[in-house]
C-alpha cells in the first residue's frame, strides 16, 4: 500500500529497512492496523485483556493447589459418569468440550456466510452455535449440581483439599458467564442479522451507530476466545 | 490545504468519521449529563477525581494531627486511624490519580491531539465514566456501613484484611473490593476506548511517531492498565469468596482469638504477588502520563523542541515494558528466596536507565530555551526536582539489603509519596493550569496559581524530606501512636508536629487551588484560542472550548511533529503542527522524521 500521508519529500522517498522499517510501518499514518476497524481493533485488545484475567485465576489455582497441604482429589474420578453400569472417567467433560469446540466450527461458518451476505444462513449458523453454547452452560450446570449433591462446596468437599471446590466453582463460574454473555451477543446480532439491519442501515438502539457484518466476525472472536480458554482449563483443571 | 496524493480516500476511511456517524444529544441531559462527548467525560471524570481527592485529603490532615499531636482529637482511635490510611491511600492511588490521568487528560486530550472527532465507541466511554462514578459511590458509602471502612492498609493484606479485629471487617472490606472491581470494570470500557483512538483514530498525517508524548504516555499507560488490572481484579473475586463463602484462597490455618479458624490451606503470599503485579505497573500508570505531560509543558513553556523525541517514546515503552517484571520488589521482606530477590532487584536498578533518559532529555530541553515562568512551567520544573528525589530513594528501597531494614518504616512513605504522590499530582496541577483555558476559554488566575505552586512545592518538601529522617531513625508507618519506644528518640515527636503544621498549610493552599478553579470560570481572562502559543492541534480547533466534533467540517491535516518550537527562518516561534511545510525543505527545518 502507497504511504499516501502528507509527509515531508524526504519522508516520502526513504523507506527504511530493517527494525527502523518496522517502526515506521507500525506508527505509520492514521492506522497502526491498516483496514482493520475500531470494532475489531477493540475486540483484540480486550481479548488480551481478558487472557490476563483467566491466566490469573488458572495461575492462582496452580498456587493453592501448591500450597494446600491436603491431597488433591483425583478429577478423574470426580468427574466420572456411570452410564449403562459403564464408569466412565470425564466423560461429561469430554462431551462438552467436543460441543464447545464444534460450537466454534458452526460460528466460523457462520462468519463465513456473513460476509456473502446469507442472511438466512448466518443467522440459522448463530442460532446454532448459541444453542450449542447453551447446551454447554446446561452441561456444566447439572455437572455442578452432581457436585453439590455429592457435597463438594466452594469451602470444603468430601474428597481433600478445599481449594479444589473453590477453584472449580470460581473458574469454571467465570468461564460460564463469559459462555452466557456470548450466547445472548449471539443471539442479539442473530437477530440483527436476520432482521436485515445490516443491509437496510439501521442503527443501534444504545449506540444510534449503523452496524455491519463485521460484528458477526467480531462476535466470532469472542466465541473463539471462550473455547480456546475452555482448552487450557480442560488441560490444567481437569487432565492434571 | 491538503498536499495529500490521491487515493487517501478509498485506502482509510475509517478514521474520518462522518458527520453522521457521531452521536448528537438531543437534550441538555445527554449533552452535559448523560454526554457521549469525550470532553465532557473527561471534566466529568476530572471533577468527580478531585471531589474524592477531597476526601483523602481530609483524611491525610487527620492522620497528620493524631502523628503530630497525638490524642488531640479524641476520636481517632488506633482502628479509626487504620481506616483513614486505607481509605487515603486507595483514593489517592486508584479513584484520584489514575482517574484524573487516564480518564480526565485521556479522555479531553487522546481525541484533541490525534485530530480525531470523538473516541472510537462514545457510548462505551460514556458507561465508563458512569461505572467509576458507581465504583466512588460505593466506595464513599463504605464511609456509612456498620463498622466503617476498612482498616486494612492500601494494600489489604489477607489474612487480616478479613479478620475480625482489623476494622471494617463487616462491611468495609466487601465494599471495596467490590468498589475496585466496578473500577476496573468502568477503567476497561474507557481504556479500550484511549488504546484504539490512539491505534486506529488519527487524522491524516498524524503518525505514531508525531504524537505529542502526552499521548504516548497515557496510551502506554493505558495498555499497562489493561493488563494490570486483571491481576487486581482476579485477588478482589477471591479475596471477595474468602469473606463471603469460606474458600481459603488467601487464608492458611490459623488461630483467631483463641479458636481455629476454618480455613486452611491458602497462600497469603498469592495476593502479594497478584496485588503487587498490579500495584507496581500501577505506579508507572501513573508516572507515565506524567512524564508525557511534563515533556509536552517543558516544551511549550520554553519555546524549544523536545530533545530526542525518539528517545523520551522509546524510554516511555521501556519502562512500561520493564516494569511488569520488577513487582515483587515490594516483598523483599516476604520471605522469598534471596535469587528471586537478586532477580527482582535488578530489574528495578535497569528501570533507572530510562527513567534518567527522560530526566536528562528534559533537561537538555530547557537547556539554553527561551524559559517562561509560568504557572504550568513552575509545576513541571518542580516535578522534575521531586521526581528525581523520589527516584533516588527508590534505588535505595530496590536493593534488598537497604530494603529490609528500611521496610515499613517513614522512609519508605517519604518515598513513594514524594515519586507517585507529590510528583505526579505537581503534573496533574501543571496540566491543568495549561489546558484548563482550552477547557473554559478563560485563564485561572496565576496570582493564586503562583501561591498554590510555592505553598505546594515548599511545603510538600517540608512534610516529606524531614520524614526520611524519622525513617532512618526507625519510625515505623501505620502506627497510630508511637509511644513508649526505646529506639525512637524523643525528638521525633517534634519533627513529626512540624511535618504535620506544614500539611495543614499545604492542604489549604489545594483549597486556594479549587477556589482557583471556580472563580477563574466567570472571571478569569479571556484566554483565545491558543495562549500558550503551542504547536499540537488542540489548540488550533475552531472554536474555544471545542465544540461538538471538535473540528468543524474538516479534520485537521498533520504535516509535522508536535515539537516546532523555535524553528528557523519561520515567521512566529511556533509551527502548528497542522501548519503545511514550505514548498522547498530547507536542511534546517527537518526534524520530523
Amino acid at each position: 500500500m502507497p504511504d499516501t500521508a502528507p509527509m515531508q519529500a524526504q519522508d516520502s522517498t526513504a523507506r527504511s529497512a530493517g527494525w527502523r522499517g518496522v517502526v515506521a510501518d507500525w506508527s505509520s499514518d492514521q492506522q497502526s492496523f491498516k483496514d482493520v476497524s475500531w470494532g475489531k481493533a477493540m475486540m483484540w485488545i480486550f481479548l488480551l485483556s481478558d487472557t490476563f484475567i483467566f491466566g490469573c485465576f488458572l495461575l492462582s489455582y496452580m498456587t493453592v493447589r501448591m500450597s494446600t497441604v491436603v491431597p488433591w482429589p483425583n478429577p478423574s474420578e470426580v468427574f466420572a459418569l456411570e452410564i449403562g453400569g459403564v464408569h466412565l472417567p470425564l466423560i461429561l467433560i469430554a462431551i462438552m468440550t467436543f460441543v464447545l469446540i464444534t460450537s466454534s466450527g458452526t460460528m466460523a461458518m457462520a462468519v463465513n456466510y456473513a460476509y456473502r451476505r446469507d442472511r438466512r444462513r448466518t443467522a440459522l449458523l448463530m442460532l446454532l452455535t448459541a444453542a450449542l453454547g447453551a447446551s454447554f452452560v446446561g452441561m456444566q450446570a447439572f455437572e455442578w449440581s452432581k457436585l453439590i449433591h455429592e457435597g463438594v462446596r466452594p469451602w470444603e468437599n468430601p474428597w481433600g483439599a478445599a481449594q479444589f471446590g473453590s477453584s472449580f466453582f470460581m473458574i469454571t463460574g467465570f468461564h460460564g458467564t463469559h459462555v452466557t454473555f456470548g450466547v445472548i451477543f449471539l443471539v442479539i446480532v442473530a437477530r440483527k442479522v436476520w432482521r436485515g439491519d445490516f443491509d437496510d442501515g439501521r442503527r443501534g438502539f444504545f449506540t444510534s451507530r449503523k452496524g455491519r457484518y463485521e460484528i458477526v466476525e467480531i462476535t466470532g472472536l469472542y466465541w473463539h476466545f471462550v473455547d480456546l480458554v475452555w482448552v487450557f482449563i480442560f488441560a490444567f483443571f481437569y487432565l492434571w | 490545504m491538503s498536499s495529500a496524493a490521491p487515493g487517501v480516500q478509498e485506502v482509510i476511511p475509517a478514521s474520518d468519521v462522518a458527520e453522521a456517524e457521531l452521536y448528537h444529544p438531543h437534550s441538555w441531559l445527554t449533552k452535559y449529563v448523560f454526554s457521549q462527548d469525550a470532553k465532557i467525560i473527561g471534566i466529568q471524570y476530572t471533577v468527580t477525581a478531585l471531589a474524592i481527592g477531597t476526601v483523602a485529603l481530609v483524611l491525610s490532615w487527620l492522620m497528620r494531627v493524631q502523628l503530630g499531636f497525638p490524642g488531640v482529637l479524641s476520636f481517632i482511635d488506633p482502628a479509626t486511624y487504620y481506616q483513614f490510611i486505607t481509605m487515603h491511600g486507595m483514593i489517592m492511588v486508584v479513584y484520584l490519580l489514575t482517574a484524573v490521568l487516564l480518564g480526565g487528560f485521556g479522555n479531553y486530550l487522546i481525541p484533541l491531539m490525534l485530530g480525531a472527532r470523538d473516541m472510537v465507541f462514545p457510548y462505551a466511554n460514556m458507561l465508563s465514566y458512569w461505572t467509576y462514578l458507581l465504583a466512588v459511590v460505593v466506595l464513599v458509602a463504605s464511609f456509612f456501613a456498620p463498622g466503617g471502612p476498612t482498616g486494612a492498609g492500601w494494600t489489604l493484606y489477607p489474612p487480616q484484611a478479613i479478620l475480625s479485629g482489623t476494622p471494617g471487617q463487616d462491611w468495609g472490606i466487601i465494599l471495596m473490593l467490590v468498589s475496585l472491581m466496578l473500577f476496573i470494570i468502568g477503567f476497561t470500557m474507557g481504556g479500550l476506548n484511549y488504546v484504539v483512538t490512539v491505534l486506529q483514530a488519527r487524522t491524516r498525517g498524524m503518525t505514531l511517531m508525531r504524537m505529542p508524548l502526552t499521548v504516548w504516555g497515557i496510551f502506554t499507560a493505558t495498555v499497562m492498565a489493561l493488563l494490570a488490572f486483571p491481576a487486581l481484579f482476579v485477588g478482589a473475586v477471591m479475596m471477595l469468596f474468602d469473606r463471603l463463602l469460606g474458600t481459603s484462597f488467601f487464608m492458611p490455618a490459623l488461630v483467631e482469638l483463641g479458636q481455629l479458624r476454618e480455613h486452611g490451606g491458602g497462600s497469603p503470599i498469592l495476593w502479594q504477588h497478584l496485588f503487587w503485579f498490579f500495584g507496581h505497573p500501577e505506579v508507572y500508570i501513573v508516572a507515565l502520563p506524567a512524564f508525557g505531560i511534563v515533556s509536552d509543558l517543558i516544551s511549550v513553556h520554553a519555546r524549544r523542541n523536545i530533545f530526542g523525541y525518539r528517545m523520551m517514546v522509546w524510554a516511555i515503552v521501556a519502562i512500561g515494558a520493564l516494569s511488569f517484571v520488577v513487582w515483587a520488589h515490594h516483598m523483599y521482606v516476604s520471605g522469598m528466596h534471596p535469587y528471586f530477590g537478586f532477580f527482582f532487584a535488578t530489574t528495578t536498578l535497569i528501570i533507572a536507565i530510562p527513567t534518567a533518559i527522560k530526566v536528562y532529555n528534559w533537561l537538555l530541553t530547557l537547556w539554553r530555551g527561551d524559559i517562561h515562568l509560568t504557572v504550568p512551567m513552575l509545576f513541571a520544573l518542580g516535578f522534575i526536582v521531586t521526581f528525581v528525589n523520589g527516584g533516588l530513594t527508590g534505588l535505595f528501597l530496590g536493593n534488598v539489603v537497604v530494603d529490609v531494614p528500611l521496610s515499613d518504616t517513614l522512609f519508605v512513605v517519604a518515598h513513594f509519596h514524594m515519586v507517585m504522590g507529590v510528583a505526579p499530582i505537581l503534573v496533574i496541577f501543571g496540566g491543568i493550569y495549561h489546558w484548563y483555558p482550552k477547557v473554559t476559554g478563560r485563564m485561572l488566575n496565576e496570582g493564586m496559581g503562583r501561591i498554590h505552586f510555592w505553598v505546594t512545592f515548599l511545603g510538600a518538601y517540608a512534610i516529606f524530606f524531614p520524614m526520611h529522617y524519622l525513617g532512618l531513625l526507625g519510625v515505623p508507618r501505620r502506627y497510630h501512636d508511637l509511644g513508649e519506644m526505646a529506639f525512637v528518640p524523643p525528638s521525633t515527636a517534634t519533627l513529626n508536629a512540624f511535618i504535620s503544621l506544614v500539611a495543614f498549610v499545604v492542604g489549604f493552599a489545594q483549597i486556594v487551588f479549587l477556589f482557583n478553579l471556580f472563580w477563574s470560570l466567570r472571571r478569569g481572562r479571556e484566554a483565545g484560542s491558543n495562549p500558550w502559543n503551542a504547536t499540537t492541534l488542540e489548540w488550533q480547533t475552531p472554536e474555544t472550548p471545542p465544540g461538538h466534533g471538535n473540528w468543524g467540517k474538516e479534520l485537521p491535516v498533520v504535516y509535522r511533529w508536535a515539537y516546532d518550537y523555535s524553528v528557523p527562518g519561520a515567521a512566529r516561534d511556533y509551527v502548528p503542527q497542522n501548519e503545511p511545510m514550505p514548498a522547498p525543505t530547507r536542511a534546517a527545518t527537518g526534524q520530523a522524521t
